[in-house]
């Protein structure tokens, strides 16, 4: 039977690892992910979980020895956060190149200068383009169950793409709440053996892994990529068919709240996802006809799924912790893009808020809802609206 | 009709094909190395394939593996510049848990490991890997066309270190890997060169057969960087070694009071004491092996360049524990 225990994401990313039975983890300490690799170096200290853990001396290597790991052919998982995951970077693209599913847990932490160990989207946003499957958490048992997920959906032989998973930092990487832990055997059935065709390092079958490719052959391994990630949008719909079946729980690619007669929708990600919800009842209760939206799947970008809330509402309202400079939010980019060709879109407001953990206030969310009734009876007035800035500072 | 015994295995890991420099010191260097942990592996664990590659990006990776060819007969892996240390690691830790048995050989050239890749090299020998690395000396950047790296010896042009009116070329004395490699501690940590083969062979198959992690710098002669005659690159390395500019050492378990070090050659004077090698007089001049190279050529115009690269020698040496007189 699962079991319900009190935890932090952090130690929910980490039983989710210990479930999965990765055989190399390579990890670095960074705030606010650094419970992760703690927790797992108990289990293995504590015979809970057989793995090899490589400390790593940086990020840079924690995730250049898990793409060596994949290569290899077997399961491994990392932890990190911001200055980290931007570390990785270089090594992210070549670990989607190489066609590698290794899964990455990222406590979402803003990004330097100035430094700051708080909560914004902007690292794993940041790397949207690396050829990674994202996936954004919006509580702690959402953190472990799409990191089970992730797998699921990364070792899939018509994806073979690594993934990693987004939890807001402190918001859910310090915060605790009831987990309910699935069995190991479920899991187990549930994810199987990690086989691969493709990578492995067996003496017995000497291959080559990391080739040089030329101009005649670069843009066909960038394709199939392209058709890995296109490959993805089916296999995450079933992974998550199979995830209610298995485990009980219901998981969408974008989970959609109260939107069926909704003028104004709010679309966003993780943890905010949560208090934009408790807001649009208290709209409800008002008679504000307001749904909401949350993102859960941002990689490969669910550009149905936008268009089909686009044919419900009047205006789109995208609320996202990162910054495109010059642009605005990177989830109203992607979501713009999503509508371009339709021929009757709703407005699009695109709302910045929340960088490096300012709180997300239901003050904040009724400037959000006023700025969106104005733009439906006067049109646009603004490209992008920072919402809670300390103007007064400024 | 008696059948002489090969020096070393028949057995190719590194094929013909590669896409290598004619004369090409590092492709020397790889094909030998490849051929001593095959006899390794054979001799520790009676399977001659028993190993894998990690390499870095570099001359020696672009040249082997251009898909869809490859130069390899052995599991060879390429993630990045700065970190075939940190994939070896993984490999190490995959085969580990995969109960499979033989050793990584991480392979990255002089810019890979002493500078970008030091810090995942430092990792990696610190977390005692079953991993040897080979770091192929040719002193400069070569890939990228002749770049000054750290261990680019005082003295030589390369196009980011150009002699001038205010510059006699590279005007930093070369680091040496090897030895902050056996700072680590580690079971073994050796310089070799392809100049000397036979002690090449030796020393790969030294650092192949200990347990934990191995140092090894192999100095690779690269005529296209060095500006040297293309059938002289063997003779150029064989003159570093017999005039003092390579050092052919051995440190176990980081003990550097009993570094080993190998006979020069080359006419040279050594002198013992209790068995360790505390003096050595070189007769052969380092000009000799300096006036083969166009990289060194403009130091004869400008002799008081070559007093310095010889009082760095002699301090290099110094470290070593061996007192050198340079003809």
């Amino acid at each position: 039977m699962p079991i319900k225990k009190v935890m932090k994401a952090n130690e929910a990313a980490a039983w989710a690892a210990k479930l999965a039975k990765p055989k190399v983890i390579a990890a670095f300490p960074i705030t606010p992910s650094t419970l992760v690799p703690e927790k797992i170096s108990e289990f293995i200290a504590d015979g809970e979980l057989d793995a090899e853990f490589i400390k790593v001396e940086s990020e840079h290597s924690a995730i250049s020895a898990c793409v060596g790991a994949s290569a290899a052919g077997v399961r491994t998982f990392t932890a990190t956060a911001s200055q980290g995951l931007a570390l990785m970077h270089e090594i992210l693209f070549i670990a989607a190149g190489m066609r590698l599913p290794i899964v990455i847990a990222v406590g979402n932490r803003s990004l330097s200068a100035p430094i700051n160990i708080w909560n914004d989207w902007q690292d794993s946003i940041s790397e949207r383009d690396t050829g990674w499957i994202q996936f954004y958490a919006e509580n702690n048992q959402e953190a472990l169950d799409l990191i089970i997920a992730a797998y699921k959906a990364a070792e899939d032989e018509r994806v073979l793409l690594p993934a990693m998973v987004g939890f807001d930092a402190f918001i859910l990487t310090h915060t605790v709440e009831p987990v309910e832990i699935p069995d190991q055997e479920v899991v187990d059935e549930f994810l199987g053996e990690y086989v691969p065709k493709h990578a492995y390092v067996d003496p017995k079958r000497p291959i080559t892994q990391g080739s040089l490719g030329f101009p005649a052959h670069y843009m066909e391994t960038r394709y199939k990529v392209w058709e890995a990630m296109e490959n993805a949008r089916e296999v995450i719909k079933e992974v998550f068919d199979k995830f209610e079946k298995t485990f009980g729980r219901r998981y969408h690619i974008i989970e959609e709240y109260k939107t069926d007669d909704a003028e104004i929708v709010l679309v966003t990600m993780g943890s905010l996802a949560g208090t934009v919800k408790e807001f649009v009842d208290k709209k409800r209760e008002e008679g504000v006809k307001i749904g909401a939206a949350k993102i859960t799947v941002y990689r490969p970008f669910p550009i149905e799924e936008i268009r089909a809330l686009a044919k419900k509402t009047k205006v789109l309202a995208l609320l996202e912790k990162d910054i495109s400079f010059s642009v605005g939010g990177a989830v109203f980019a992607d979501t713009s893009r999503a509508l371009i060709n339709e021929k009757e879109k709703p407005i699009i407001l695109d709302f910045i808020l929340g960088l490096g953990g300012r709180d997300v206030t239901f003050q904040n969310l009724e400037e959000v809802v006023d700025i969106a009734k104005k733009a439906l009876e006067e049109g646009v007035k603004e490209e992008v609206y920072w919402i809670g800035l300390r103007k007064e500072i400024l | 009709m008696a059948v002489r015994k090969p020096p070393i295995t028949t057995r190719e890991y590194w094929a013909p094909g590669h896409a290598a420099c004619a004369g090409c010191g590092c492709a020397i260097a790889l094909k030998l190395a490849t051929k001593a942990f095959s006899e390794a592996m054979e001799e520790k664990y009676g399977d001659p394939n028993a190993f894998a590659i990690a390499q870095a990006t570099g001359c020696m990776e672009v040249v082997s593996a251009v898909f869809p060819y490859t130069a390899w007969k052995v599991p060879w892996v390429h993630v990045a510049f700065e970190n075939a240390a940190a994939a070896a690691s993984g490999i190490d830790a995959a085969w580990k848990k995969l109960g499979y048995k033989g050793k990584i050989l991480a392979i990255g050239g002089d810019g890979g490991t002493a500078d970008i890749g030091i810090q995942a090299l430092s990792g990696m020998l610190e977390r005692w890997h079953n991993v040897v690395y080979l770091m192929y000396d040719n002193e400069a950047y070569m890939n990228t066309g002749i770049q000054r790296s750290s261990s680019t010896p005082y003295g030589a042009w390369t196009t980011t270190s150009p002699p001038g009116k205010y510059s006699i070329g590279e005007d930093k004395p070369k680091k040496w890997v090897a030895l902050i490699a056996a700072a680590h501690q580690i079971p073994y940590a050796a310089t070799a060169s392809i100049g000397n083969p036979f002690d090449f062979v030796k020393k790969m198959k030294k650092a192949a057969k200990v347990d934990g992690p191995a140092f090894v710098q192999v100095h690779c002669t690269c005529p296209t960087g060095w500006k040297s005659p293309l059938e002289k690159s063997v003779e150029i390395a064989r003159l570093a070694i017999e005039t003092g500019i390579w050092p052919l050492f051995e440190i176990e378990n980081g003990d550097f009071h009993n570094i080993k070090i190998q006979s020069p050659g080359g006419g040279a004077k050594v002198k013992r004491e209790g068995g360790k090698v505390v003096a050595i007089e070189f007769k052969k001049p380092v000009e000799e092996y300096l006036k083969l190279q166009g990289r060194f050529k403009h130091l004869f115009k400008q002799p008081e360049a070559i007093q310095v690269m010889k009082e760095q020698i002699k301090a290099m040496w110094k470290v070593l524990g061996v007192d050198v007189i340079l003809p």
